[in-house]
């Protein structure tokens, strides 16, 4: 059992916030990714919980021990770092064995428990060798192997993945979850890349600026973000967004993106923006995938509207085609086949059952 | 190069690549002509140490080519190797060396992790200050440090003039100081990622020290461990100033104050001395080349 | 250590974590303290405070009873010989240094251009000088320049030279310890300056030559201004090895004939040891300190300039 709490979590490098006062509760056997772009403190949030920087205010608990006083060594936890900090003088039997070794844990014990972890991981056959002799995902899985091990009640991840090349990064990314899907234990996972985090996850924490902007699980995160930051950080492309105003005529709600172009705002959504009509502050969002060619069967809430490509970008499965409205560049993502051309004249199709609308001036999603 | 715009000129029919391969041959043919010059030029003096050291006096004294020996002779290696005096120089400067070696190994490696990885009160400040120690030469201390010696002889009664055991307590100034140098800069290139996968593994900071520091960073320390030899062994100036008795001598002063009796200057017994003198360090370069210029490339690239 | 944790112990229940967290990271720069501590020791007691003892004595008469303040100073002034030990080390030092440093420039462009196959077995060979210790090879120069039986002569009357007086007169002994410096240090010079040649990225050199210049050109804007902080860097710590020798000229010359081939070190020693006044001598040792001291500040300039960088 081994559930990991962070309470008003704060740390200030030489009086410059690095993490803000956050709140996360981790439940056992979950697995947990802290997503954020560079210095949004998430490698220093697992760094506090590892035990390897200081906490400056608040409170960490491991399995429901306060741990803020606790040397890593003794909170039972296992790291896997970014460069992956093999001994570089060890086998790989000796680097996954050098805690257990560290602690007199019995021979026999250490010969058991590296093979096993060794076959969890398919290395076996590396044992014997330097890590100057494995490849990159070897190597990976041997940090991997060194942390199994120890079977510690939480697993730290930091940013495991991006030394290794694109192919490979995806080939160990299921390996992974794999890996967690059999030891089951609690996991703390940082990165950078949001792909990772929503393939991975349980649940998602993203972090900026050193708070949590939102948890949840993947597909919450996707379609109900509560911010403008994460609206804008999770998806690829990123959502679009456009300033817009909320027009209220004849009981009904309109979206106006200029002045040329508005929308009917959904029904089940009406109740919901009424407030806010009439401000100024408002940014309609909407992610490139639900920016489409027109098809032959609309659904409700879905509107055409027609525009002047700048750019068409082929991706092989589908073409995203970049247009300007009031000076907003958009993105959307059209068939190969839908005729796009460079500078030509196109029908998209807006799905407004996905759309955001985002108030500017506290960056929620409303 | 005239020579080779000349051959271009005649050879302007042909492809430019030949003429290319052709210029680079010329460069190495000069180059490896210099490097004979040069080559000969740095190893006229020890090589003339052996000829020397297989002649008789007698065939020094004759109005022979020097260059040359025409009967060669072990006699000025025996009798030096069977004087007990050549043997207590050896023996001193061999104790004195070890000695030292590993006092600077103990002191700069312990320092150099502290200053390297655990950051103290004024450990900034200390580091540069090793470094400025180690520009300190030794000619500037040896009187003061003289003068301190006879004023602890004076008040507690402890001779330290006059041992060869003193040599001990002076040469770490010459051999901490660097060493320590380059132990920091061989530590500091280890990833800080690694002390802290061994601090998870639970490793303490000696551990750490032990298993993955020194392990990983052994050229380093090969490297120190040469430097600090070779330095102690060549020392000069302090055993000239601080050890007068036969039997306290090491061997660079041993063989410049004893095998030179006044005007008589025995240079068969002189050079051979000099040139056994000399094998240690040569030995170990040979061994060790790569790790000694590593060493002495160090202490400017890193850090 | 029983004070300690009782006092811990109340801090835990007291103000919570933080203190007894800070007590440990007191604990941990205590640790390393008391590793530094040997360092420390050797470096306060056996530099630091010689080095400031000779300020002290520098300031006393003959016997050491006597406060003279300037008085030791005021009469090197006067002596001739202080201002040939001056001239001297100067020389030497410069000339020396010079010498090696475009010694070791040529040769390493040598080493640098021959098959890197054969560079180790050339570099290993090239270098021998500065590992035999200095005073066992200046015996062998002595004995190479030996008035009676010198090599070089018996070499020179081959062509009908006639012999040179290499140590006995004043001129040529000043240039024979010239040249024995520059041969014990110009391969260290070799050294250092192979490494910086070996850093230098070979897509400088493809582009430069690219750019249509000639390897005197690739020289002059390639290398130079790519080793421009190895050359200084050896450049000044040669300088202040060379200045404050002492093996060479005692070894050689001892000073003579005459003192006119005398520095610092060796005067020093004269003075000071020998001659049994060592305040004079500590005077005399103190006169490296300026020049020493510009060229350690500029070397720590140079270092902290490129950590900064790093």
């Amino acid at each position: 059992m081994a559930q990991v709490s962070l309470r008003k979590v704060v740390k200030l490098y030489d009086q410059t916030p690095a993490v803000r006062g956050i709140d996360l509760e981790i439940a056992d056997k979950e697995f947990i990714v802290l997503v954020g772009p560079s210095g949004c403190g998430k490698s220093t949030t697992l760094r506090m919980i590892a035990g390897l920087e200081e906490i400056t205010d608040g409170q960490i608990a491991i399995g429901g021990d306060v741990v803020n006083d606790v040397p890593p060594k003794d909170r039972d936890i296992a790291m896997v770092f970014q460069n992956y900090a093999l001994y570089p003088h060890m086998s790989v039997f000796e680097n996954m064995s050098f805690g257990l070794r560290l602690k007199r844990v019995a021979k026999d014990e250490i010969r058991r428990r590296v093979d096993d972890a060794a076959r969890i991981l398919d290395i076996t056959e590396l044992l014997d060798r330097k890590p100057k002799q494995l490849s990159g995902g070897q190597r990976q899985r041997v940090a991997m192997g060194r942390a199994i091990v120890r079977d510690p009640k939480v697993f730290l991840f930091d940013e495991p993945l991006s030394n290794l090349d694109a192919k490979l990064r995806v080939q160990m990314r299921t390996e992974i979850k794999k890996v967690h899907q059999k030891v089951r234990t609690t996991t703390v996972y940082v990165t950078h890349d949001q792909v990772e985090a929503m393939t991975l996850a349980d649940r998602v924490v993203v972090m900026n600026g050193g708070i949590i902007e939102q948890v949840g699980a993947p597909n919450d995160l996707y379609h109900s973000p509560q911010t403008k930051f994460v609206a804008g950080f999770i998806g690829s492309p990123a959502m679009n967004f456009l300033p817009c105003r909320i027009e209220e005529a004849a009981g009904a709600l309109r979206v106006r993106l200029s002045d040329n172009l508005s929308f009917p705002v959904p029904e089940d959504r009406t109740a919901r923006y009424k407030p806010h009509a009439g401000k100024t502050s408002l940014m309609f969002g909407l992610r490139p995938e639900h920016i489409t060619e027109v098809p032959r069967h609309v659904e409700p809430n879905q509107h055409p509207f027609e525009v002047t490509i700048e750019v068409t970008e082929p991706m092989g499965m589908e073409t995203l085609v970049y247009f300007t409205i009031d000076g907003t560049e958009i993105c959307g993502r059209v068939n190969p086949n839908a005729g796009a051309t460079d500078g030509g004249k196109m029908k998209l199709l807006a799905d407004l059952n996905n759309m955001h609308i985002i108030d500017d001036t506290t960056a929620r999603v409303l | 190069m005239t020579a080779v715009t000349a051959s271009d000129a005649v050879a302007a029919p042909r492809p430019k690549y030949g003429s290319i391969s052709k210029s680079r041959r010329w460069a190495l043919r000069w180059s490896y002509f210099f490097l004979v010059l040069f080559a000969i030029f740095f190893l006229t003096p020890p090589i003339y140490m052996f000829i020397t050291s297989l002649k008789s006096s007698a065939e020094i004294s004759a109005a022979t080519n020097p260059w040359w020996v025409f009967e060669p002779t072990l006699e000025n290696y025996i009798e030096l190797l069977t004087q007990n005096q050549y043997l207590i120089f050896f023996r001193n400067s061999a104790i004195v060396s070890v000695c030292v070696v590993s006092i600077t190994m103990i002191i700069s490696v312990l320092a150099a992790f502290a200053l390297a990885r655990m950051k103290f009160w004024g450990s900034a400040t200390l580091a540069t200050g090793v470094f400025l120690t180690y520009l300190i030469p030794e000619t500037l201390l040896f009187i003061p440090l003289f003068k301190t010696f006879a004023f602890v002889r004076d008040t507690t009664g402890i001779e330290l003039m006059n041992h060869w055991w003193t040599l001990i307590i002076l040469y770490p100034t010459l051999t901490v100081p660097f060493c320590t140098w380059i132990m920091i800069g061989y530590f500091a290139s280890i990833p800080k990622e690694l002390d802290e996968a061994a601090l998870i593994d639970g490793a303490t900071w000696l551990q750490t020290l032990t298993k993955i520091f020194i392990p990983v960073a052994l050229p380093g320390l090969i490297a120190a461990t040469i430097f600090a030899f070779t330095v102690s062994w060549a020392q000069f100036l302090y055993p000239l100033a601080f050890t007068t008795s036969t039997d306290q001598l090491v061997l660079p002063v041993g063989i410049v104050t004893t095998l030179i009796k006044g005007d008589v200057f025995n240079w068969g017994q002189i050079m051979t001395g000099a040139l056994l003198g000399a094998a240690p360090p040569l030995i170990i370069y040979a061994f060790l080349m790569d790790y000694y210029i590593a060493g002495l490339t160090a202490g400017a690239t890193k850090g | 250590m029983a004070d300690i944790a009782v006092s811990r112990a109340g801090t835990v229940n007291g103000a919570g974590g933080r203190t007894s967290l800070h007590r440990l990271m007191q604990r941990k720069s205590t640790v390393a303290f008391l590793m530094a501590l040997p360092l420390i020791t050797v470096i306060v007691l056996l530099v630091v405070y010689p080095a400031i003892y000779s300020l002290h004595l520098a300031t006393l008469n003959k016997s050491m009873e006597r406060f003279v303040g300037f008085g030791n100073f005021t009469f090197l002034f006067g002596r001739e010989t202080f201002w040939l030990v001056v001239k001297q080390s100067c020389i030497f030092a410069i000339t020396a240094v010079v010498f090696k440093a475009l010694i070791g420039f040529v040769v390493a462009h040598f080493v640098h251009n021959i098959p890197s196959k054969g560079q180790r077995k050339w570099r290993g060979m090239l270098l021998v000088p500065w590992v035999i210790p200095p005073a066992m090879s200046t015996l062998a120069w002595l004995w190479l320049f030996d008035p009676s039986y010198s090599a070089f002569n018996w070499i020179l009357a081959l062509f009908g030279i006639d012999p040179v007086p290499w140590t006995g007169d004043a001129y040529w002994a000043r240039f024979s310890v010239i040249l024995v410096n520059i041969w014990i240090g110009a391969p260290f010079f070799m050294i250092m300056y192979l490494a910086a040649l070996k850093s230098v990225p070979e897509q400088l050199y493809e582009a430069a030559a690219i750019d249509g210049a000639t390897w005197w050109q690739r020289i002059w804007y390639v290398t130079l201004p790519m080793m421009r902080n190895i050359i200084a860097i050896t450049t000044l710590f040669s300088l202040i090895v060379t200045f404050a020798n002492f093996d060479i000229v005692r070894v050689l010359t001892a000073g003579g004939p005459l003192d006119h081939t005398h520095v610092f070190a060796t005067w020093a020693f004269r003075v000071g040891i020998e001659g049994g006044d060592i305040p004079l001598g500590a005077s005399v040792s103190l006169f490296m300190v300026p020049i020493l001291a510009v060229a350690a500040w500029f070397i720590l300039r140079d270092i902290t300039k490129r950590g900064n960088e790093a």
